[in-house]
């Protein structure tokens, strides 16, 4: 069976994708990630998961635009530049 | 003093001539992802090696290497299971088994030693031993029941006694010599106290 | 070329990266894998020629540094024959090709190892030479490789140190130590010319096209002539190149031309150790298969 490794390199950070290993089981798995991936001490910590059990999405719709929930949805430079303008503070650039 | 050091040396040379055999899979043992688990056992047991015979060359006044190679075949105190060339995986796991087994027995009785740097010592190697007696149990649940397995195992038991009680060393088989000569062949091209 | 391949091209040649599961033109696949499976092949049969001196290694130092040494590439291994599997080549398969010589492996493992300088030498300068073409390897197009080649970079690192280690220790003891690293110097500069491959030019190298690989072959053999020669000569050795110099003026290195023939030689199955390492791979294997048997008839 195949495992997938995630590891974390030092405490606080993420857990990333480190490689896969081939087990008949998970006593065998627990023992061969943390030989593969942390014989010299060169990670914090190990999720090890039976590749079976990891669901892959990488399918998203958005075929409307939906830009009001992302900063590129509010151009606000314009009207900034008028309501400077009316109140008199235009900066340096604007004028 | 001399008697701590042959107590340390009985078990240093274990550990060394175990962790010689146990290289020797080192590339070839069954699959990619055991050979490199397998490896670490067997760098452990040298590391252990070495860790004892640093203790003990302060107490004899030489080193570690010097203890580990610059002795004759004769003068080493290991119990014969750990010299046998056992190119079989079915007893090179049959030994790993018995001897963790008699290994654990041995370091719980060091750590209970009046010797402070050796009950220390001991404690120190059998944390990292916890995961070689995980590693033997996981194989014996897959082997127990593989008939050349069981076999092995019965034939290489009643050598294991000599790891717990030293007094049933007698003598080394002829595999110890003829592994003494490739292990000290480089080292002694050279005159003693060459550095490599 | 079709459509959909040529956008592929522009794609990779534009820096894209493409994982396991993505759409791959025919012979974008069939060259990755084979390029990759090589690979493995060579870290595995590489393991061979070093494992011989873990037993005989002369003090418990270097005893430890050369089992992880081949621990590693044994894990490289691993790393590479995984990659494989998951385009789609499973790792059994890949055995009994090297095994057979159906599939190939690098040059400079089908040579002989004779001494302890050999140790010094082939972890200080094959594993030189190795590393700059995986150093080349970190921005193949194909990711799953990429990402592996950056943990194997990182182990490498510790290899070339102890190689040199092992080497200067060496030059700095008796006569004869010095003549063990020269004479084994003298066995390898050969193999070690011819590693990199012949002078194709990258911008006809359909390795390079396809972004799998991103330095052409005559750049690679530049960059490790230019980083160990030096390294070489200041330690008062020599190499078995009467030509061998650097031309000031245009910062390349002159050589005699590597005999190309023999590479094609001894990578068609013909070095000296071939045959006797393959029969070793070959004898492991059988011997331990009843072990993979128990373990896949158990399988939960």
């Amino acid at each position: 069976m195949i495992y997938e490794v995630f590891r974390q390199e030092r405490k606080g950070q993420a857990f990333q994708h480190a490689g896969s290993i081939e087990a008949p089981d998970e006593r065998f798995a627990q023992w061969y990630a943390r030989e593969q991936y942390g014989r010299r001490g060169e990670s914090e910590a190990l999720w090890v998961v039976e590749r079976d059990s990891i669901m892959r999405i990488d399918d998203f719709v958005d075929e409307l635009n939906r830009n009001y929930h992302r900063v590129d949805g509010y151009p606000l430079k314009e009207k900034l530049k008028e309501a400077r303008a009316r109140a008199g503070t235009a900066a340096p650039r604007d004028r | 003093m001399q008697e701590r050091a042959q107590l340390l040396l009985e078990i240093a040379d274990d550990e060394l001539i175990l962790g010689w055999r146990d290289s020797e899979w080192t590339g070839i043992a069954p699959f990619l992802e055991e050979d490199v688990a397998f490896s670490s056992i067997a760098q452990n047991e040298v590391g252990h090696a070495r860790a004892l015979y640093e203790l003990a060359a302060r107490d004899l006044g030489t080193t570690a290497d010097e203890l580990a190679f610059d002795r004759t075949p004769e003068e080493y105190r290991c119990a014969q299971l750990v010299e046998l060339r056992l190119p079989g995986w079915e007893h090179t796991i049959a030994r790993h088994v018995l001897y963790e087994q008699a290994d654990a027995e041995r370091l719980e009785r060091l750590k209970a030693s009046d010797d402070a740097e050796v009950a220390g010592l001991a404690a120190k190697i059998d944390r990292e031993e916890v995961y070689h007696r995980l590693h033997a149990e996981m194989w014996l649940e897959r082997l127990k029941d593989e008939p050349r397995f069981t076999a092995a195992l019965d034939e290489l038991r009643p050598l294991a006694e000599a790891v717990l009680d030293p007094s049933l060393r007698d003598g080394h088989t002829p595999e110890l010599a003829e592994l003494w000569d490739e292990m000290t062949s480089v080292r002694r091209s050279q005159p003693a106290g060459t550095t490599w | 070329m079709e459509e959909r391949e040529r956008e592929f091209l522009e794609y990779v040649q534009g820096g894209g990266q493409v994982e396991a599961g993505d759409w791959m033109p025919d012979e974008y696949r069939t060259r990755l894998r084979k390029f990759i499976e090589m690979h493995g092949n060579s870290e595995l049969m590489g393991v061979l020629p070093e494992r011989e001196w873990i037993l005989r290694a002369p003090t418990l130092q270097r005893k430890l540094a050369l089992t992880a040494k081949v621990q590693d590439e044994v894990g490289h291994a691993q790393l590479i024959y995984r990659v494989v599997e998951d385009l789609g080549k499973p790792r059994e398969q890949c055995l009994d090709d090297l095994i057979s010589g159906k599939s190939k492996f690098h040059n400079v493992f089908h040579y002989p190892t004779k001494t302890w300088g050999d140790v010094g030498v082939i972890a200080w300068l094959v594993d030189a030479a190795a590393i700059i073409s995986q150093k080349a390897l970190l921005k193949c197009s194909y990711a799953p490789y990429a990402r592996i080649m950056k943990k194997i970079c990182w182990e490498e690192s510790f290899h070339i140190l102890h190689g040199r280690d092992v080497v200067l220790t060496l030059m700095n003891g008796t006569d004869d130590q010095r003549g063990l690293v020269q004479e084994a110097l003298d066995r390898w500069w050969g193999p070690l010319m011819q590693f990199h491959g012949n002078p194709i030019p990258a911008d006809e190298d359909p390795m390079v096209i396809w972004r799998i690989k991103s330095q052409g072959n005559d750049e690679a053999r530049q960059q490790f002539l230019d980083g160990y020669v030096p390294q070489i000569w200041e330690l008062g050795l020599t190499v078995p190149d009467p030509k061998l110099g650097k031309d000031e003026a245009s910062g390349r290195w002159h050589y005699t031309e590597p005999d190309w023939d023999e590479l094609m030689h001894v990578v068609t199955g013909h070095g000296p150790r071939t045959e006797d390492r393959l029969d070793l791979r070959r004898t492991a294997r059988e011997n331990s298969a009843w072990v993979r048997s128990v373990l896949l008839a158990e399988a939960a």
